[in-house]
């Protein structure tokens, strides 16, 4: 069947902070540059970013980037790399400036720098005691960055298809990547998109969980699709479950509200973080409140006539303060919890936020995999930066307002490689395989012709509750085998899912169909690569993990400090050292220890 | 010029899962029984930005056009 086919210098796929990141730097240095996307950019996901972007500015308290390196690789449990963490950091301030000039309206202080607030995990001195090292604009940061962002990009002419749905990678014999397909939702045609370069930026997948902070777009497309083009997974059983989701509603209430004083009690009324977290208590690190509060829960001590939820209190903050720096949290909870906070504490649980693997990268974004016995070769022709990919810098555990950094730092360091890769003539348009579209034509004609199959949204809802029962914040031994069963099982059934509407045009049915197919393989992922890490190691908290000098809060560093490498092909596992040297000699890599705040 | 119900529906998917909650309300209830003038109507406040429309729905931000308020009546009632 023939395909139309459209030319491009570099197709990016997803326009939320890491694509129109990547997009500026290409449109901007003359490349021919298309960037997909299933909802028009300002309306990516990137959009409900509140708390800020890290940056050791250093303009409200004292803060330099070493601080903020130890942090980010202590908060990863050592599992970020920690060349990729100093190239993060020290971008930092770079890369935020670089917006201010592009229009972005950050908080201000009194003398006019940029306003920072703290944020849990970050720290000066090595841990010591919290920093203002977040920047924001109110409660929109994420909004703010990305309309400053698109704005930019028209003015680049940076060509946008949007509400196409990218389907699957086009790769050659010898694994170079060329490009993608794509379907218009507006005729359901697939298309062609060949390019030189092909970058990723299409997000995560927290829709893989019942309970979830992620808008409805966030299926994990990229990560799918890479994972059914043969590119291993990097680390995907690590999922950081944010603190303070809605109870029963998933929303989420940002960390902001502890960084301005917000204070987790459980039933008794009592602050409970003292005990877990004496130095950082409300501020300390994700994972931590996380299972702090799990804790109190399974022992107890929740709330309400279920006792499973904690309670977030700011009735003590002034009106005022609670309206000025934390506009929409009184709303929210009003909406999805019932309760006014300025009169009553909020209801709330950790529910899935983020996804910390994903595409394997190195700090310069491009794709690497393990190729003749060395664990990081670039894929010709392949990129990816933000949710994503993982470069990884998150490692084990994503620290709050690190996630907006990233997308900015590794969205423009992909489109700086890919500027170079294409000025100095590297990338080059390959030929495309006869049966480029192939693949993807035989998705929809199943779709098209399945009878007697299952609907998608039972197998979505299925797919949800094994993982969120089986792989959420706290994971037992047998709990996951089952697991494995049991996700194989709905893996299974996928395939054979079955649509009523069988129209061309504008069918969100089929659409929705195409983003399970990419859900289920991180859920996939995520629970053979969980199962098969015998260890507890930030996001990742087993029950059978041993607390003790040897293997301190049942982290083994002696068999698991090493990346998880998953290939959808047989569902195999494979693994690949930390990388603990950073970029520069001259900077002392942060020493193994135990992870305490 | 009649509007493809399908087009309407996938605008209907927003940034906010706070938006997808209350949109996933408003399609199993409303959707399909919306006449053609009401689906323009919709069509037009889909256009607001996800932070401002999520104001409107909740009460932070008056419903800055006539035209959306009887869709965001909708919207608020579920």
């Amino acid at each position: 069947m023939k395909v139309a086919k459209r030319t491009f210098d570099a197709v990016i796929v997803g326009a939320g902070g890491a694509g129109l990141r990547a997009a500026l730097q290409l449109s901007e240095a003359g490349l021919k540059t298309a960037v997909l996307t299933k909802v028009f950019p300002t309306r990516s996901h990137t959009v409900a970013a509140q708390g800020g972007v890290a940056a050791s500015l250093g303009n409200s308290t004292e803060d330099n980037w070493h601080w903020h390196m130890y942090d980010t690789v202590k908060g990863s449990d050592w599992l970020g790399d920690q060349d990729a963490i100093e190239f993060m950091v020290k971008k930092a301030n770079e890369v935020v400036v670089e917006l201010e000039h592009y229009g972005m309206p950050f908080d201000r202080t009194d003398n006019g720098k940029i306003y920072q607030r703290p944020f849990g995990g970050h720290s000066q001195n090595y841990g010591q005691t919290p920093v203002s090292r977040s920047c924001a604009a109110a409660d929109r940061t994420g909004h703010a960055m990305l309309h400053a962002l698109y704005q930019r990009n028209v003015r680049a002419n940076t060509q946008f298809f949007v509400e196409w749905m990218a389907m699957d990678l086009i790769r050659n014999a010898d694994g170079d990547v060329l490009g993608v397909t794509a379907m218009e939702m507006e005729t359901g045609e697939v298309s062609i998109f060949h390019a030189k370069a092909t970058i990723f930026a299409t997000g995560g997948a927290g829709r893989i969980y019942y309970s979830s902070t992620n808008a409805f777009i966030n299926t994990g497309d990229g990560v799918g699709m890479a994972a059914r083009a043969g590119i291993p997974l990097e680390d995907m059983e690590f999922w950081q479950f944010h603190p303070t989701g809605v109870a029963g509603a998933g929303v989420l209430i940002t960390e902001g509200v502890r960084g301005e004083g917000g204070i987790l009690r459980n039933a008794a009324g009592e602050r409970f973080m003292e005990r877990y977290a004496p130095n950082l208590k409300d501020l300390a690190s994700r994972d931590i409140v996380s299972r702090s509060m799990v804790t109190e829960i399974n022992e107890g001590r929740g709330c309400g006539t279920e006792k499973d939820h904690v309670l977030l209190d700011i009735t003590h903050l002034s009106p005022e303060t609670i309206m000025k720096r934390l506009p929409g949290i009184r709303e929210i909870a009003i909406q999805f919890a019932g309760v006014d906070p300025i009169k009553a504490p909020i209801p709330v649980v950790p529910t899935c936020h983020y996804q910390m693997g994903g595409i394997p990268t190195n700090y310069k974004g491009q794709v690497i995999v393990p190729k003749d016995g060395n664990p990081n070769v670039p894929v010709a022709g392949f990129y990816a930066a933000g949710e994503c990919a993982c470069a990884s810098v998150h490692g084990a555990n994503r620290l709050g307002t690190n996630s907006l950094l990233d997308l900015l730092v590794f969205g423009k360091s992909a489109g700086e490689t890919v500027v170079a890769d294409f000025q100095s003539g590297q990338l080059t348009l390959k030929p495309l395989p006869d049966d480029a579209a192939d693949v993807s034509l035989a998705r929809i004609a199943r779709l098209e012709t399945q009878t007697n199959g299952v609907e998608v949204n039972d197998v979505r809802l299925d797919m949800q509750r094994v993982m969120q029962k089986h792989a959420g914040v706290f994971r037992f031994a047998d709990m996951l085998k089952e697991g494995v069963t049991k996700i194989l099982e709905v893996a299974e059934r996928a395939k054979h899912t079955q649509i009523k509407d069988k129209s061309k045009v504008w069918n969100t049915a089929r659409t929705e169909a195409l983003e399970l197919d990419n859900l289920i393989e991180v859920a996939k992922a995520t629970m053979i690569s969980a199962e098969a890490r015998k260890e507890s190691r930030g996001a990742h908290v087993r029950d059978d993990a041993i607390d003790c000098a040897e293997t301190p809060n049942g982290r083994d560093d002696k068999n698991w400090l090493k990346h998880t490498l998953w290939y959808s092909e047989g569902n195999r596992l494979d693994y690949k050292p930390v990388n603990l040297q950073p970029m520069s000699a001259d900077v002392e890599p942060i020493a193994l220890a135990k992870r305490t705040y | 010029m009649t509007l493809n119900r399908g087009r309407v529906r996938w605008q209907c998917r927003r940034a906010l899962l706070e938006l997808d909650l209350v949109f996933t309300r408003f399609l199993e209830r409303h959707f399909d029984r919306l006449t053609d003038g009401q689906l323009a109507d919709l069509d037009d406040l889909l256009l607001v930005e996800d932070h401002d429309l999520w104001g409107m729905i909740n009460g932070s931000r008056p419903v800055e056009n006539d035209r959306w308020k009887e869709m965001v009546e909708l919207l608020r009632a579920g």
